[in-house]
């Protein structure tokens, strides 16, 4: 019967549609992840290391650049920057620590995860050295200064005179073991 | 009941239905009618249930302090009760409408997938079922909120994200069954000489309903399966700690959420818009501008979803983007409510029980629709936020807006689907009370909210006391405001006058010219293209 070939037809290319939906949903995931890459939204920071590519120092503009930590819930991590904030010169770069100690009993992994604001400056704070590039196990009662070395870059909009990088600590042993 | 008098009535004129008796009509059918029955008592059941919890909210908010529930039993309660609503009630008395109404507007003798339509009915039970039962298990029932936003749901659930997620999976595929259902019957089965440009719009807001439905609910599916892996396999797509972003799970939520809403509004406006010339006594103006309206506002729906996390941290291009996107909106719906009002404009109006619905609906709506369009402002957003405001907006538009226009468009068609006309005393009495207590339950929670009262919590702070005794003393009446309507439906299915094929002189549409109550098996030849060319007559 011709009318119930043409339902089937429909109903294909219906189905094709919630498929293609259901995998949009997941391809959310990445676009979303691409999407702030891009735009440097949500204060997202490159995961690998940068390379020093400024060309010379810009000594007429002064950064103050913030360091901030936080424990995420169930790491009883001590967990601090060295100095809280550093005056930087676009393309200038800057080494400094963390420390990191672990008053847990046991072995624990941590993760941090960095984040700065405004988000807009994100994609101008370059990181050629960080610790939140790898996880750091630390053994009951370990204690370790962690180093980021960075540079802001020249191209930093003008209306940006602060930058808050902010870190935060997970507890990520029970998924990485 | 309603088995009872179809039954009856199609044995005396039709000896060749062979249909099955008792409990096995019901579970085998595949008659559109039945089903469509099917849905709206399952819709009226959960609208009860989740009617009971939003009684029990609201007693405990009676006074400030924790009297009757624990907060954590509160909080199931708020998000059961969301859940219930959403997917419980308001869609499938939506699918029944479809059901029921689709196949006799279009001049078809069925669904175009009747097998599949009885699935997509049948597992629904089996979904709140799961939902409900959580309630009785060691971790109780969902209490992250029907907003479900990880991490409440995934790090700090409380065991009851699997029973969920279940539970939605099944509601997902039983509401794309439902609009594939839809989609298909609209395109392939309609009488011939019914071109796109003559169903009524009723035919058309469902259309449109149904190719957001399939656009969407498999994204919320994507969306809870997600959630599932994150909570028990170790996947981190919502975990910062493992390279995840618990923001992103509220992109991919309102991604859905947003054209949910719309989900659940178009079906009222087709529903408004078939009545309200019915008892001005004139056409619809502007059919075609209706049309056009309804395809923009499901299109706008798509890029609106940011306009629910202003308050996440979102760069300004961002929220001057969401924020006219959204107020652009308000255009075509205000075309489709200056329609309503110039169809009445001049009319012949009378003031049936239906009628009376929708102009509650066109005012009532309208004011949710503003207090949106307050809500879509940035700047103002930050403070109205998770506030009571946003409760009061909501409410609006989903219980004056689509629970009206559920009960219009069951008192619109009540003498068509049961044969009686229904006690007309009784369903005034529904009416006005229910405008009267419904108004007093959301109104002051707009001053609430303004005055900063939080959303989702069990106790407050004591300046609020006063309103929330108000609106709980609203809540209570707008509860038992319903039973009215139960009775009117059982007295209606029961007995009650005789209703004629064509019960409103005023009416349009090709399911009047079928017999009252409409037959087991309708337009199995299909109508004349005189009926066609009748649906929008210039004059009564």
């Amino acid at each position: 019967m011709s009318e119930t070939v043409s339902h089937s037809k429909t109903v294909k290319k219906l189905s094709l549609v919630v498929l293609a939906m259901f995998g949009f949903g997941f391809a959310l995931v990445p676009l979303y992840d691409v999407f702030c890459d891009i735009t440097g939204l949500n204060g997202k920071t490159n995961d690998t290391a940068a390379t020093y590519n400024a060309n010379g120092v810009d000594e007429s503009r002064t950064i103050t650049v913030q360091f901030i930590t936080r424990n995420a819930q169930g790491i009883p991590w001590q967990f601090s920057p060295v100095i809280n904030s550093i005056d930087v010169h676009p393309g200038e770069m800057k080494f400094v620590k963390f420390y990191a100690k672990n008053k847990a009993d046991h072995a624990m992994t941590g993760q941090a995860v960095p984040s700065v604001s405004p988000g807009m400056a994100a994609n101008y704070f370059n990181k050629i050295e960080c610790f939140c590039f790898t996880n750091q196990p630390l053994a009951a009662g370990e204690e370790v200064e962690m180093g980021l070395q960075f540079y802001v870059d020249q191209d930093l909009p003008s209306d940006i005179s602060t930058l808050t990088l902010s870190y935060t600590l997970y507890d990520i042993g029970k998924k990485s073991s | 009941m309603t088995t009872d008098v179809i039954e009856q009535e199609s044995h005396d004129e039709h000896h060749d239905d062979h249909k099955m008796t008792g409990i096995k009509r019901w579970l085998y059918t595949t008659n559109h009618k039945d089903i469509g029955t099917l849905y709206l008592w399952f819709a009226f059941i959960m609208f009860l249930t989740g009617g009971a919890f939003a009684m029990v909210i609201r007693a405990e908010l009676f006074q400030p302090g924790l009297q009757l529930v624990e907060p954590d039993f509160f909080n199931q309660l708020t998000t059961v009760h969301g859940l219930i609503m959403v997917f419980g009630a308001i869609m499938p008395a939506f699918t029944g409408f479809a059901n029921w109404m689709l196949p006799m507007m279009v001049g078809a003798p069925d669904m175009a997938l009747p097998r599949m339509n009885n699935w997509s009915f049948w597992i629904l039970p089996f979904a709140f079922s799961i939902l409900l039962a959580s309630f009785f298990m060691e971790s109780g029932a969902p209490n992250f909120g029907w907003t479900f936003y990880a991490p409440l749901s995934t790090t700090y659930s409380n065991g009851s994200t699997a029973f969920f997620v279940f539970a939605v999976h099944i509601m997902g595929i039983s509401s794309i069954m439902g609009a594939i259902n839809i989609v298909v019957t609209i395109m392939n089965m309609r009488a011939p000489g019914m071109t796109y440009m003559k169903m009524p719009l009723f035919v058309w807001t469902f259309f449109i309903t149904a190719y957001l439905l399939i656009a969407v609910m498999p994204v919320l599916a994507g969306v809870v399966t997600m959630l599932l892996t994150d909570t028990y396999f170790g996947t981190n797509f919502f975990n910062a700690a493992g390279g995840g972003d618990p923001v992103m799970f509220q992109h991919i939520f309102w991604f859905f959420g947003h054209p949910e809403v719309y989900i659940m509004i178009l079906p009222a406006f087709g529903i408004v818009s078939t009545i309200i010339p019915a008892f001005a006594r004139k056409r619809l103006f502007g059919y075609s501008s209706m049309v056009y309206a309804t395809a923009s506002i499901a299109l706008l729906s798509f890029i609106v979803w940011a306009h629910h996390m202003f308050t996440t941290g979102m760069p300004l291009f961002g929220e001057l983007f969401f924020m006219y996107c959204t107020m652009l909106i308000a255009v075509p719906t205000g075309v489709k409510v200056f329609n309503w009002v110039a169809t009445m404009w001049r009319g012949s109006l009378s003031f049936e029980t239906p009628m009376l619905f929708s102009i509650a609906f066109v005012i009532l709506f309208t004011i949710g629709g503003f207090s949106g369009l307050m809500l879509a402002m940035t700047p103002v957003d930050f403070q109205y936020h998770d506030t009571y405001f946003v409760v009061a907006h909501f409410h609006y538009v989903l219980v004056t807006g689509s629970l009206f226009s559920i009960f219009a468009g069951t008192y619109y068609w009540l003498p068509k689907w049961t044969g009686h006309m229904y006690n007309v005393t009784l369903s005034k009495w529904h009416f006005w009370c229910s405008l009267i207590s419904v108004n007093l339950l959301f109104f002051p929670m707009h001053f609430l909210g303004l005055a900063g009262m939080p959303r989702r919590i069990p106790d407050y702070a004591l300046q609020f006391a006063d309103f929330n005794k108000w609106v709980s003393i609203g809540g209570f009446a707008f509860g038992l405001s319903q039973f009215i309507f139960l009775a009117v439906i059982i007295k209606c299915i029961k007995g009650g006058k005789k209703a004629p094929a064509k019960p409103w002189d005023g009416a349009d549409g090709l399911e009047w010219t079928v017999a009252s109550p409409a037959p087991y098996h309708t337009f199995t030849t299909p109508p004349s293209q005189a009926d066609i060319d009748g649906i929008y007559k210039d004059e009564h």
